[in-house]
């Protein structure tokens, strides 16, 4: 039996009322990938990312994760997924500990595990000596590592990164880039990761460039240059995002 | 195992707001100074105004203060189940309700056991609410605090899916206001909780349809039967049917393809 694509989202369209946002979008991302969603703001990158979480609930288009359709398995594909919104979604009054504990009783982990993986995914990040803090106290670099190591403590097949580096400072920026393409070379993570700063592209990754709700053009970083005829990645979000609507 | 599972999620959810309960104090305090007060200024201000006559489940003369005081863990109930649906329209403008309805469990047990966790407190509450009475010499048979308990559990359930309800609704806290002025007060000023039906009868007729069918009223009469040991068949009915009714609306408020969601997208 072939093997399921992790992330596979086929002509998926949606609309806010009359407003259509999304326009018969289709993207695969492969275990092991790390596919960069980059567009500009509104461009439906946090639209997408709450159909594929099932906030929403989309009409036509179909998505499925590791083989499971989110309509049809919800429960099935949820269990996949890792997911880091734009907005933190931490509980500030409690600890660092307690806020993963709690996601961890989420996802079904037994509080035994559930403490091993804390030290696990905290000691990747540099976080474990910082586990009993309170998240009100902790800066926006090391709140963002706490929702990274959360996102990861069921060992999900897709992390999804929506915006993760907005508002921090550059090495902040740079630890969680570095980071997360780490954790692709590691393992068989697939991750999407949407963003509108060209810094945080690796020359590895995959670059899906989606602009007014619909994929403008993708492939390697190169074959996105080319398709653009532009100089560099920049020049070429530039060009394909700019003038057109 | 998936029993586990759902094992643990209830657990999770329960132990966090349990936390967050302890964490913020003042919370707990306020919802304890304001039936306090209504007890002891508000109860003892009306006690000459207002007579008593027998009515069930009390078989002699009684003190306003007795009978207040089980509309008064009606209102903790009330407060605790609309401060549960304004932590969610808060989590929900905040984020961290997503992290809640992304977990791989079916939408309506996510939101009972959040229920299920507001109940838990606000039983606590009252529980401390009716220690305090007990040295102001309000005191009820001591088999009714254990009756009470299973009342709690339903009377907290309803008003806690009422508030569900209302969260689904509310799309910002500012709103919120609303709900306080347009639900809250009219609930608990228009019910059995401050004054028998028969005395509101003698002043409209009106305003006794309204208390006798406000579901607050069935909850407060539910408990104040359990506390005196006595199980009220109708008022039971009544609060279970709100209940189920309240839940299964904000289910489908909370239901991506169908209510608050679906008015958000297509």
């Amino acid at each position: 039996m072939a093997k399921h694509p992790a992330l596979a989202i086929t002509d998926l369209s949606f609309s806010y009322g009359k407003k259509q946002v999304l326009h018969d979008l289709s993207l695969i991302v492969e275990e092991g990938q790390c596919c960069i969603l980059l567009g500009p703001n509104g461009a439906g990158k946090s639209t997408l990312f709450s159909l594929i979480t099932r906030l929403y609930a989309h009409k036509q288009g179909d998505i499925q994760l590791a083989g499971f359709n989110i309509q049809k398995r919800p429960l099935k594909a949820l269990a996949q997924l890792g997911v880091v919104f734009q907005q933190t979604t931490l509980d500030l009054d409690l600890t660092v500990q307690q806020n993963l504990r709690y996601h961890a009783a989420l996802q079904g982990i037994s509080s035994k595990k559930a403490n091993l993986g804390i030290q696990e995914q905290l000691e990747r990040l540099g976080m474990y000596e910082r586990r009993k803090e309170v998240v009100r106290q902790l800066n926006g670099g090391h709140r963002r590592r706490v929702e990274i190591a959360r996102a990861l403590m069921h060992k999900p097949s897709v992390l999804l990164l929506d915006e993760p580096t907005v508002g921090l400072d550059a090495p902040s920026r740079q630890a969680i880039v570095d980071h997360v393409h780490q954790l692709v070379e590691d393992g068989s993570l697939a991750v999407l990761w949407a963003t509108h700063l060209m810094d945080e592209i690796y020359a590895s990754d995959k670059v899906v460039l989606i602009h007014h709700g619909s994929v403008k053009a993708e492939g390697g970083v190169t074959d996105i240059i080319q398709q653009a005829q532009a100089d560099n990645i920049n020049d070429a979000f530039f060009k394909l995002t700019q003038g057109k609507s | 195992m998936r029993i586990f599972h759902y094992w643990f999620a209830l657990w999770g959810i329960v132990s966090r707001e349990l936390l967050r309960f302890v964490k913020q104090k003042e919370r707990f305090l306020s919802a304890l100074v304001r039936p306090v007060i209504w007890l002891f200024v508000f109860a003892a201000g009306f006690r000459a105004a207002l007579g008593i006559a027998i009515i069930p489940p009390y078989e002699t003369y009684i003190l306003y203060e007795v009978y207040i005081t089980p509309g008064l863990i009606g209102m903790i109930q009330l407060f605790n189940g609309m401060q549960s649906s304004l932590s969610m329209v808060y989590d929900r403008e905040m984020g961290s309700m997503r992290i809640l309805l992304v977990s791989p469990l079916p939408r309506w047990y996510l939101l009972l056991s959040k229920l299920f966790a507001g109940v838990f407190v606000s039983i606590l509450q009252v529980y401390v609410f009716l220690g305090i009475a007990w040295f102001y010499e309000i005191q009820a048979p001591l088999e009714g605090y254990l009756w009470l308990l299973p009342a709690l559990m339903l009377s907290g359930l309803m008003l806690g899916a009422l508030g569900l309800l209302l969260s689904s609704f509310i799309k910002q806290l500012e709103n919120f206001a609303g709900v306080m002025n347009f639900v809250i007060f009219p609930m608990f000023f228009m019910s059995t909780a401050l004054y028998p039906l028969w005395k509101l009868q003698e002043s409209s007729e009106w305003l006794y349809k309204l208390a006798e069918y406000n579901p607050f009223s069935q909850a407060v009469e539910f408990l104040r039967f359990a506390l005196y040991g006595q199980f009220n068949q109708q008022a039971f009915i009544y609060t279970a049917v709100a209940f189920a009714l309240f839940l299964i609306l904000a289910i489908i408020g909370y239901n991506p393809s169908k209510g608050m969601m679906k008015r958000k997208g297509r």
